[in-house]
């Protein structure tokens, strides 16, 4: 798999700021192969996945879903013999606080880009890639740190567990003409589907409009645990997390019957004492 | 004194984050007292308490200083307490800082009584006897004039002192308001985001396409100055509105590429119609932001205008239609567009702008269109004539 010249891939939504990056990258590093450039979120991870390339270049607010995302949804389909890319975000407004990642699991490059800053980030890529030569790491935990933390900025006003000011305590949802009231205290999961979120409870299930990303700033994170980029579980209701043949986690929930997945992104939190 | 103590103590610690005196109107209790304000004004009335003091040691050389001196600085000392700190207890009007209506003559009144009789209490028990019985009855109506003669100056001098610090910090709370929304207007239109990637654009441009960078930077131009000038004009013409406009999608255009196609649609006749500057730039931006962004495809954009007639005379209609990803999301910043407050601050000047400008008969709608997509439709009275 380790090809002789490193490979990447850039997803930028601006065609002009595409091709500049890749006729700057050409200058500071020619052994680099750019060898997918793409314009938004879901194409990044599709080409990602295909080509497995060494380097990734992501703009953060690009059309579809955003770099951030993107770049989670890939750590989780990431397979496993396979050592993870090295990831760059792109910005053009430091809105995330990236540069408190400096030098971490994560670059960042500002638009305007400037030749200066990018031959820095190329050594430090290059550093990397050499780094893991000698010691293939899997998807590495500092990564998957940062990536949630980015997320967490991104999805919440504030990253911290503490609850909100004011907790949503019960489920609104319609029933044809009917609204049902489902105290939160009884709901056990939240799933997000193409276009609603279903409810579970112990016994019933509703769907509902909001979207997850709303309810996730109105539940108490110490309630609901993420488990999946679309899935909160209710943390008291979980009885076991085992590990399958293919070294995936799977809860089991106290009244449930299903079996729930848990990403990569979230593994963290399953750990024995 | 040890309830006065512990009221300041615990005031100084409220004082620092008090409003400002305009913010905080007719407070019946637990008023926020600017214990260095009232500092302030102890110092001014013995300064006065002094004076008088000297005044009449002056008039009556013959007298020992320290008898006036006693005996101005207790009822001086006690009225001020009783008057500064009495005014609290009453609702104070908004625009002078002092108690409305008679409380406001009443208030100095009983001050003054309750000054003069306690303060003559207080020094009497300082001399352990009353020193003034030898002037007897003269003694008494000197004393009480000067009292009612200091008390009244004072009293004058601390009230328009007052009420002009009230109206003072009114004028700045008001400055401050109008400075802070403007600057919260400019920043959504020079937002960063915008700023940055257009300049990334710009940057590569000049290096390989140097005449359309020129193109792009004349376009930057005229945007940054009418967005930088929109506040100092009044209106102008529909057709320098459109031209405005044109400039933020060519500027868009070339950040897009194929991804954002647009159309303006001006019909001859309303090229003169005076309108308000810039007041269909948020409107487009948030067709982009919130429309085209978010799809893989992009989009396009039709910008047009039209007439239609009313009872009222004829309305002019401006419609930004986009065929984006439609309402539901357009009001809610998605995952890659976050930090964009600048969506509802957007519409909701729009919508201020036309209601002061033309009350009910100016209003902005948001219809969801047939075939995915949004549309935004102005309306207001068609003028002509410049204002």
């Amino acid at each position: 798999m380790n090809a002789a010249y490193p490979r990447a891939l850039i997803a930028e939504d601006e065609p002009l700021l595409a091709a500049a990056l890749k006729h700057e990258l050409a200058q500071a590093w020619p052994e680099l192969q750019v060898v997918a450039s793409v314009g938004d979120g879901l194409s990044a991870v599709r080409e990602a996945l295909a080509l497995q390339p060494e380097v990734l270049f992501f703009d953060i607010r690009m059309p579809g879903q955003s770099g951030l995302v993107a770049a989670a949804e890939l750590a989780d389909a990431w397979p496993d013999a396979v050592p993870f890319p090295v990831l760059v975000f792109l910005t053009a407004y430091d809105q995330y606080a990236v540069q408190a990642f400096d030098a971490q699991a994560v670059d960042y490059l500002l638009k305007p880009l400037q030749s200066e800053r990018l031959r820095k980030t190329v050594a430090r890529v290059q550093k990397r890639l050499g780094e893991r030569a000698t010691a293939p790491p899997l998807v590495d935990e500092a990564l998957l740190t940062q990536l949630r933390t980015l997320l967490g900025a991104d999805a919440r006003p504030s990253p911290g567990t503490a609850p909100p000011d004011a907790p949503l305590r019960v489920i609104q949802a319609g029933h044809g003409s009917r609204i049902d009231m489902v105290p939160v205290d009884q709901v056990l999961v939240f799933e997000a589907t193409d276009k609603y979120v279903r409810v579970l409870t112990a016994e019933h299930e509703h769907l509902i409009r909001t979207p997850l990303r709303e309810l996730l700033a109105q539940l108490d994170a110490r309630v609901f645990w993420q488990i999946h980029r679309g899935v909160l579980v209710r943390a008291s209701a979980i009885t076991d997390a085992t590990r399958d043949e293919a070294g995936k986690l799977q809860l089991r929930l106290a009244r449930r019957s299903e079996r729930w997945a848990v990403s990569r992104m979230y593994a963290h939190r399953f750990k024995a004492m | 004194m040890s309830a006065w103590y512990k009221k300041s103590a615990s005031g100084c610690s409220a004082s620092t984050v008090a409003a400002s005196p305009a913010r905080a109107p007719a407070f019946r209790s637990a008023p926020n007292i600017d214990w260095l304000a009232k500092l302030r004004h102890l110092l001014q009335t013995l300064a006065f308490c002094l004076a008088i003091a000297a005044l009449q040691y002056a008039f009556q050389p013959d007298r020992p200083y320290e008898i006036p001196l006693v005996y101005s600085l207790a009822i001086g000392g006690l009225t001020w307490f009783c008057i500064d700190f009495g005014r609290h207890l009453f609702p104070s009007g908004i625009d002078t800082g002092w108690p409305r209506g008679l409380s406001g003559l009443a208030l100095p009144a009983c001050g003054m009584v309750l000054g003069y009789l306690g303060g003559t209490a207080l020094a009497n028990a300082w001399f352990g006897r009353s020193p003034w019985n030898l002037g007897g009855m003269a003694q008494l109506r000197v004393s009480v004039g000067i009292t009612l003669l200091a008390g009244i100056v004072v009293t004058w001098y601390f009230y328009t002192h007052i009420r002009s610090a009230t109206l003072l910090a009114q004028v700045n709370a008001v400055r401050a308001q109008a400075t802070e929304s403007q600057l919260k207007l400019l920043e959504v239109q020079l937002e960063p985001h915008m700023m940055f990637n257009t300049l990334a654009n710009l940057r590569v441009l000049i290096g390989t396409d140097p005449p359309r960078a020129q193109a792009m930077l004349d376009h930057l131009i005229a945007y940054l100055r009418a967005t930088l000038g929109a506040s100092r004009s009044a209106e102008h013409s529909l057709v320098d509105e459109f031209a405005r406009l044109a400039d933020y999608l060519e500027i868009m255009a070339v950040r897009m590429g194929p991804r954002l196609r647009f159309t303006l649609e001006l019909p001859d006749a309303l090229q003169g119609a005076r309108v308000p500057p810039l007041l269909l730039q948020p409107l487009v931006e948030n067709a982009i932001r919130h429309g085209l962004e978010p799809q893989v495809g992009g989009g396009q954009i039709t910008v047009c205008a039209s007439t239609l007639p009313s009872l009222a005379g004829t309305l002019l209609v401006l419609e930004i239609a986009d065929t984006g990803a439609g309402l539901d999301t357009s009001l809610q910043p998605g995952p890659g567009s976050a930090g964009s407050p600048g969506t509802h601050f957007g519409l909701a000047q729009v919508r201020e702008r036309l209601f002061t400008l033309y009350g009910e008969q100016g209003s902005l709608k948001l219809i969801a269109g047939s075939a995915g997509g949004a549309c935004a439709r102005v309306v207001f009275p068609l003028n002509f004539s410049a204002a």
